[in-house]
């Protein structure tokens, strides 16, 4: 994964709540066997309407999409994360994220920041007003930026941070406490099931 | 004398490999780096299931970094998503799907796991298999690439979904890393009335937290009503704690739990089977243990259920009407009934029990396993489908739809116009060609109504097996109860 520090830009009101993973990627998509390629499916439903917000030109090349609480909720499917970072979006802002999605979302390097609900209402607004002005998120920092003044800090859990910033592959991290899930091995009861062929 | 602990505290403790936060020693010599470092647990996974949608892409990772799977003998493999319900003697006409079926039964010969294939009888959906094999046993902790893996909940297991990433993590270390989740205990007292069933508290429980109510939490189901349930109807609940928002769902292992355990292919024997039900016996939460969050609900108040809109939260009992948008407070919950209405084509006002029907599908791994069949069968049985209505019935596996033949169950449901499938996931996610068409309206025994689920444009009506072979007869939902 490449390290993740700042993302700036444009943003994309979603003004919608409990956006479920079925909307952003339709079970169809998923039978692809990549990781990739699945943008143009992003949210195909409601990209049918004209009116929907991903079809206003004046949102681009946006790589910050807010939305409202529980983004990100239903299926655990993965293929969600790739959908966003398909369209370009590599940092999302919600009063809350469904817990699945938001683990998904830092697997594949995509920043989920959780703010008061009055605090995305305005930025939602913002967005919607003035589709041009620019939003910062900055992790080393832990703040949102939206103009002169108006500043928020957001919370975001250590571990995430330290291997977010660093770029550092979890499975890489795991493997160096080999030692410890070996000594956990030798004590689990031999009475556990396995599903070795028998 | 230690802490009162609650059930899933207990089986968390018992799974953690290494702790950076009660790791002082470790902690005082990473110095500042131990801040910066790990905060979650790292906690072993005692049971992992895999199937075709979510797994090609972890796979393909450890093969690019040359890693192998760490315990092929926790391991295992279906294939329920993706597969067809009809003509599996003919080459599937998906040319997508039969790679991705075709992909994973290579991945399994790869890397040396145990996988129940398109025509192996105990294939079938993942969170069926498990308890059927009884390899979903009290105490453990499962994972699957996929969000209802909170079904095994019911056993007293600690089970959560995961995304592929996190899949190819366990694949290659069998841990996982994850912070402690919150607690929450929701009660259920009293007792049910006839005709009321599992799926109808759940659903009566999402309506009352709302689908983000579990959010952080991990849900034990209690009470009266709860303890009285069989295993399948204690999946059921487990099985849609995600659609409040909790990631897990369980309940306390007990005799109704060691029953149904006993005796499959991969439950303990002998004296291995008193051991481990004495282990079993220790799990349950602990008088006087704390959770962080609390709800209790009158399971004598609980009717049928009928969901509205297009998210499991947006429900109404069935002598109702269905809401109007404005008596929602607040805003965001008024918006998304207004577009949940326009996306169902419901006026407000209408009673439930006038919405007319086209489709129905009685299956998915909440409401598939034999007591489901069961139960809708019994209300089938010697009746005819509505002529306007589509109806069928998927088993949730293989073993599910042997026993249901076994018990004549299939000729029920045949001889009042379902269709009788083979196993799989089929029209609950709409990934194989059991879809519903635009602006058809089904009553779905699965878990969600999101729009577009069950097929682009299919509207979808989430109740109980027993409601939905109802409303096939009537061509429209009824009161189950009036017809006994
Ligand atoms: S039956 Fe439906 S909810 Fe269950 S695993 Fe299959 S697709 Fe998911």
């Amino acid at each position: 994964m490449d390290p993740v520090s700042r993302v700036v830009g444009k943003a994309i009101p979603l003004n919608r709540a409990n956006v479920d993973t079925d909307q952003i990627i339709p079970a169809k998509y998923l039978k692809r066997i990549e990781r990739t390629g699945y943008g143009p499916f992003a949210f195909e439903a409601w990209r049918a309407d004209p009116d929907f917000v991903l079809n206003n030109p004046a949102y681009e090349g946006a790589p910050i999409l807010i939305a409202q609480q529980n983004l990100g909720s239903g299926s655990s499917r993965e293929h969600a994360v790739w959908a966003i970072q398909g369209l370009g979006v590599s940092a999302l802002i919600a009063p809350s994220f469904a817990d699945i999605f938001k683990n998904n979302c830092f697997q594949g390097g995509v920043l989920t920041v959780e703010l008061a609900q009055e605090d995305v209402d305005w930025l939602m607004a913002r967005a919607e007003e003035t589709p041009d002005a620019e939003i910062e998120v900055d992790l080393e920092s832990q703040t949102v930026r939206a103009g002169p003044g108006w500043e928020r800090s957001f919370e975001i859990d250590a571990f995430r941070k330290y291997r977010l910033l660093r770029g550092l592959d979890d499975i890489g991290m795991t493997l160096e406490y080999e030692a410890d899930v070996e000594r956990f091995e030798e004590a689990r009861s031999p009475l556990l099931p396995t599903v070795a062929a028998d | 004398m230690t802490e009162p602990r609650t059930l899933s505290e207990k089986i968390w403790d018992a799974h953690v490999v290494e702790s950076p936060l009660a790791d002082a020693a470790r902690r005082e010599a990473l110095g500042a780096e131990a801040d910066a470092g790990p905060q979650a647990d790292l906690l072993y996974i005692d049971l992992h299931l895999v199937h075709e949608v979510t797994s090609p892409q972890a796979f393909e990772g450890l093969r690019l970094s040359g890693r192998t799977v760490r315990r092929p003998d926790l391991t295992l493999a279906t294939v329920d998503h993706n597969v067809p319900t009809i003509g599996r003697d003919q080459p599937n006409p998906d040319p997508l799907s039969a790679t991705q079926i075709q992909v994973m039964s290579d991945n399994c010969r790869e890397f040396g796991l145990p996988l129940y294939g398109i025509f192996d009888t105990r294939q079938g959906i993942v969170h069926v298999i498990g308890p059927e094999q009884g390899v979903t046993q009290p105490g453990l902790t499962i994972v699957c690439g996929d969000s209802h893996t909170s079904t095994h909940g019911a056993f007293g297991a600690l089970a959560f979904g995961i995304g592929t990433s996190e899949v190819e993590h366990v694949l290659a270390t069998q841990t996982l890393r994850q912070s402690r989740p919150l607690t929450m205990s929701v009660e259920v007292t009293g007792q049910l009335g006839p005709g009321v069933t599992a799926k109808d508290v759940i659903l009566a429980i999402i309506n009352e937290i709302g689908v983000d109510g579990g959010v952080g939490y991990v849900i034990e189901y209690r009470g009266e009503v709860i303890r009285s349930l069989s295993m399948e109807g204690r999946m059921t609940v487990c099985n849609m704690s995600i659609e409040g928002g909790a990631r897990a769902g369980l309940i306390a292992p007990d005799e109704t739990t060691f029953e149904y355990v006993k005796g499959r292919p991969r439950a303990p024997q002998g004296e291995d089977w008193e051991q481990a039900v004495e282990y079993w016996r220790t799990l349950p939460t602990d008088e006087g243990a704390r959770f962080d969050r609390e709800v209790v609900l009158d399971g004598a108040a609980i009717e049928p259920f009928v969901t509205w809109g297009t998210n499991p939260g947006q429900s109404v009992q069935i002598g109702d009407v269905v809401p109007d948008p404005a008596s929602f407070e607040e805003p965001t919950r008024r918006e998304a009934a207004t577009r949940a209405l326009e996306y169902m084509d419901l006026e407000a006002g209408t009673p439930i029990r006038e919405i007319a029907i086209d489709r129905v599908f009685l299956g998915s791994c909440t409401n598939a396993r034999i007591d489901d069949l069961r139960a809708a069968a019994s209300i089938v049985e010697g009746k005819q489908v509505a002529s306007s209505v589509h109806a069928m019935v998927v088993p949730g596996s293989g073993l599910v739809k042997a026993q249901a033949e076994q018990e004549g169950l299939d000729a029920i449901f045949t001889a009042a116009g379902f269709e009788w499938r083979d196993a799989g996931c089929s029209m609950c996610l709409g990934m194989n060609p059991d879809i519903l068409l635009p602006g058809e309206r089904c009553a779905s025994t699965s878990n969600r109504n999101f729009e577009g689920r069950q097929g682009p444009g299919g509207r979808t009506h989430l109740v109980s097996p027993p409601m939905a072979a109802a409303a096939a007869i009537a061509g429209r939902f009824v009161d189950v109860r009036e017809l006994a």
